[in-house]
């Protein structure tokens, strides 16, 4: 892990407040994600890589999108590890990174439906809103 | 006054190289108390412990200090000396100028400095030593096991073999626990039922054991050597020595419809039952809460159809008081309850079953007589997922599950997957670990033979989501090393659930005042050198109450628990440790401060009678120590306000003196 | 005019299962501490009475500290949680009264840790030293 890196990880932990230490690797995050096939890295990729400090190649990925952000892995993780709350930190650097964002304000309209969980309201205008 | 001699030993080199021993013993030669001081080479030698014999005889001393290295390293050798020298043993301290002194202080004067300051602290504390004798308390031959499991029914049996009566105390109508619900045994697959009621016949034939069943502990006072025990027998409603077992009774009972406990609910009862064909004591119960007869008063059909004529619908518990001299607790464990984990679905679902009930469903004399068919439809099941660590190895802030690891399940599921695989070919399993934890004998053999041998699908990844849907169940699931999601249409899923202790474990350790840990567990004296025994004296540990635990570990521990029993029963009197806490009845006013904080319970309050100076007799509530439970910690001698109580060998002007010594 | 170098007056108090055995690991290892220390053994931390303390600092103690087992491994299962409560009042009240905090130190010590023993008593005696000499309680009847 290089300098950059190590900020890089302790920058996320710090919004987060999840401690990837405390994952045993039981993958019951992926294995109760709804979006699992949607995302280049899983859940538990995100807990592990975020650890070793190799979070570029999360910051690039589309996986952080199509999060739902419905927090089954948080209520399931037998250790409270909390990969979700990990998933939306990468998120938020992200986009604060980008300066830009994904969608345009005004196509989100369109993606919405009366099943979208309110969460991802929540995120989605806390991303667009800048 | 006392006539102390001080004894400074070199060690060789290893205290006289930093600490001018002849200068110690000269400095020391003036402290009050000292009529002689010497010094040797090395005073444990036997030389050296003749030296001191014939100073104590020559100076006629009273007490002894002997400078050297930690009491913890030879104050026994020197209080035998002091005993052979006709001094009593407790007139003995030791100044520790070796590991705490020359060996960490490198420069000679500042190490003879300190060895004379620790010297004169203890010559203050000798000043005030008082000869102490060990207590004495006889030892009642005969012990108790809470517990019938294999646990219970293994140190029963080792402790009778050495002719020593033993009495079991079995909550449930049988003895057999656990293990009489299990199938086959890992990593041999012999069947449990074939080796275990060999073992419950040998208990009920045996004349040195007396079985307890449908009993629980009530009440115990007392400590090591001599408990007092009140066993509460419930009513079960039959005359136990006249029931022959024929379970015509069973037969004929019109109420049939009690979820069956020995088949976890599978099937149903009637409600005078005998739990399986070879219970010990074959003998049938009646539950009360189910009986016609009992709750409306009609029907009575068991009692007429009975010959022996053993039914009593009139029958009360009974308390059956006795003395012990050592009591063990082999409690055992329950597997967790599963409603907390919706997301395997076990409420809402029968066909999610955990792996006891599995166990009863593959068990010949189980509710589907051996066949592995579905509870829901009586189906044969042709795809199976195993979940592993439900419940087990959970984060200790999580709201369900346990921290520990149930050390069991990796064992069972592949026992379970191989049987199935064995019996039924056709059947997919899959099972899902986190981990796959096989150290034991054989064990990891016996795991790989069910993925190469039976090809068993051992995915790593762990089930997120289970959802019932028609006559299936999805699966949802991640499979870590392929890295993909799986989703698998299930017949069956077993749930291999955590353990936890018993729940009578609790208010047992209350009665006992044994300590347990935060999981409920018992604690052991200590983890590494004595395994089997509580901290609290005459209290042993058997079985799973301690931890989770397979078979043949049970029953290692089970001999274990026995052999350390036997030790205690063999005896005729237990020597206590001197070094307790004594109260001054004259100082104490009865407010229960000591008692609250004794780890033991060694402190009770008695009323007793004194003499006023004006011939009246008042009576005042006292507090009493109990020599034989004291362990001597001291906690008490803090807590009292008035300072009535002390503690023996470590008393609070002893401790005075040395801190004086030590400031001078 | 030679100034006489300043040497605090330590007790320690040690129970006899953990740190006593704590300190006698230490000197097994050779791992050398000040000598200013001086340790009482008691049976268990919470043989110590607060007394004990006061009358240490009474007569001249520059510094008191006092090692029990590591919570939850108190040979007489809860001992050391009374001496946790107990010194935590007494050290306020003596904090209160001038004594010092680093004067007064409670620490968990096990029989297999030399190394921690060894180095608490080193930094506890610098503490102590930086403090200088302890007045405060003294009696000076007690004084030859």
């Amino acid at each position: 892990m290089n300098n950059k890196e190590k900020l890089l990880k302790e920058e996320i932990l710090r919004m987060s407040g999840v401690n990837p230490v405390k994952c045993m690797r039981c993958g019951k995050c992926s294995g109760t994600c709804p979006a699992y096939d949607e995302m280049e890295y899983h859940p538990h990729q995100f807990v592990s890589m975020v650890e070793s400090g190799d979070i570029e190649p999360l910051l690039e990925s589309k996986s952080l999108y199509r999060c739902l952000t419905c927090f089954a892995c948080v209520d399931r993780c037998p250790r409270n590890v909390e990969p979700a709350k990990l998933v939306e930190a990468v998120r938020l650097l992200a986009v604060r990174k980008q300066g830009a964002n994904h969608l345009k304000p005004e196509d989100v309209a369109a993606v919405l439906d009366d099943d979208t969980p309110q969460q991802l309201l929540v995120s989605a205008f806390r991303k667009y809103a800048k | 006054m006392q006539r102390i001699g001080v004894f400074v030993c070199w060690c060789g080199s290893n205290i006289a190289a930093t600490v001018d021993v002849k200068a110690v013993a000269e400095a020391l030669k003036s402290e009050p108390g000292v009529v002689y001081s010497a010094d040797y080479q090395y005073m444990c030698s036997q030389a050296g412990q003749d030296l001191i014999k014939e100073a104590v005889k020559e100076h006629n001393l009273t007490g002894i200090v002997v400078c050297s290295c930690s009491p913890r390293m030879h104050e026994a050798t020197f209080r035998k000396t002091a005993a052979a020298a006709g001094l009593n043993p407790y007139m003995v301290e030791i100044a520790n100028i070796r590991e705490q002194c020359s060996w960490v202080h490198k420069d000679i004067p500042s190490g003879t400095e300190k060895a004379i300051i620790l010297g004169k602290a203890a010559v203050a504390k000798v000043n005030l030593n008082t000869p102490l004798t060990p207590g004495e308390s006889p030892v009642t031959k005969r012990a108790l096991v809470i517990g019938g499991g294999i646990a219970g029914i293994q140190t029963a049996l080792d402790i009778a073999d050495a002719g020593f009566p033993v009495d079991i105390v079995e909550k449930n109508p049988t003895i057999g626990g656990k293990m009489a619900q299990l199938d086959k045994t890992f990593p041999t697959l012999d069947c449990a039922a074939c080796i275990l009621t060999p073992k419950m016949v040998d208990v009920a034939q045996n004349d040195k054991i007396r079985i307890f069943s449908y009993s629980e502990v009530s009440e115990i006072k007392g400590f090591v050597g001599n408990f007092d025990v009140t066993i509460r027998k419930k009513a079960r409603y039959v005359k136990e020595d006249v029931c022959t077992g024929c379970g015509l009774c069973v037969e004929k009972c019109p109420q049939k419809k009690i979820p069956n406990e020995f088949n976890l609910g599978m099937d149903n009862r009637s409600a005078i039952y005998i739990p399986f064909a070879q219970a010990v004591p074959k003998v049938a119960t009646i539950d009360a809460e189910a009986c016609t007869m009992l709750k409306k008063g009609k029907c009575g059909l068991c009692s007429k159809v009975c010959t022996a004529g053993a039914i009593d619908y009139k029958q009360q518990d009974e308390l059956i008081s006795e003395k012990y001299g050592a009591i063990v607790v082999a409690t055992g464990f329950n597997p967790i309850s599963m409603e907390k984990f919706d997301e395997y679905a076990y409420s809402q679902s029968k066909d999610v079953i955990t792996s006891l009930e599995f166990e009863r469903l593959t068990n010949a004399a189980g509710p589907t007589a051996g066949k592995l068919l579905r509870p829901s439809d009586l189906k044969h099941p042709h795809t199976i997922v195993f979940v592993q660590c439900v419940g087990s190895r959970c984060a200790s802030c999580a709201e369900k599950g346990k921290e520990y690891c149930s050390k069991i399940c990796c064992m069972y599921t592949a026992k379970h997957a191989m049987l199935t695989r064995d019996k039924y070919p056709d059947t997919d399993v899959y099972v899902f670990y986190i981990d796959v934890r096989t150290p034991g004998k054989n064990f990891d053999e016996f795991y790989r033979r069910a993925v190469e041998e039976y090809g068993v699908h051992y995915i790593k990844g762990m089930v997120g989501k289970v959802t019932p849907e028609g006559d299936k169940l999805k699966v949802r699931a991640s499979d870590l090393l392929n890295n993909k999601q799986l989703n698998i249409d299930a017949d069956l899923v077993v749930l291999a659930a955590a353990i936890e202790p018993d729940k009578s474990a609790r208010p047992l350790a209350t009665m006992l005042t044994a300590s347990m840990d935060t999981n409920d567990f018992f604690t052991e004296a200590h983890p590494k050198l004595r395994p089997v025994e509580s901290p609290t004296a005459g209290v042993f540990l058997s079985g799973a109450c301690q931890g989770p635990k397979d078979i043949p570990e049970t029953v290692s521990q089970a001999g274990a628990a026995a052999s350390k029993v036997i030790g205690l029963l063999a005896k005729d009197k237990l020597t206590g440790n001197p070094c307790v806490a004594s109260s001054d009845e004259l100082m104490c006013n009865g407010c229960s401060s000591c008692e609250r904080v004794c780890p033991y319970g060694a402190i009770s309050y008695i009323d007793k009678e004194f003499r006023m100076p004006d011939r009246t007799v008042a009576i005042r509530r006292v507090a009493s120590v109990n020599p034989a439970v004291c362990q001597g910690c001291g906690a008490c001698t803090v807590a009292c306000p008035s300072g009535a109580m002390d503690l023996r060998g470590f008393a609070s002007g002893q401790i005075m003196a040395e801190v004086d010594a030590i400031c001078k | 005019m030679q100034v006489k170098e300043y040497k605090p007056l330590i007790v320690a108090f040690c129970c006899n299962w953990c740190s006593y055995a704590g300190a006698d690991l230490a000197g097994n290892n050779r791992l050398s501490y000040p000598a200013d220390v001086k340790i009482i053994r008691v049976p268990c931390s919470c043989r110590v009475n607060p007394m004990f303390v006061l009358r240490a600092f009474q007569r001249g103690a520059d510094g008191v500290i006092i090692c029990g087992c590591h919570p939850g491994d108190c040979h007489y299962t809860s001992g050391n949680y009374y001496t946790r409560r107990r010194m935590a009042l007494l050290f306020s009240m003596l904090d209160y009264l001038g004594i010092e905090r680093d004067r007064t130190r409670l620490e968990w010590v096990s029989a297999a840790e030399g190394a921690k023993f060894a180095a608490t008593m080193n930094d506890f005696v610098e503490k102590v030293t930086a403090l200088g000499e302890n007045k405060r309680l003294e009696d000076l009847r007690c004084k030859k």
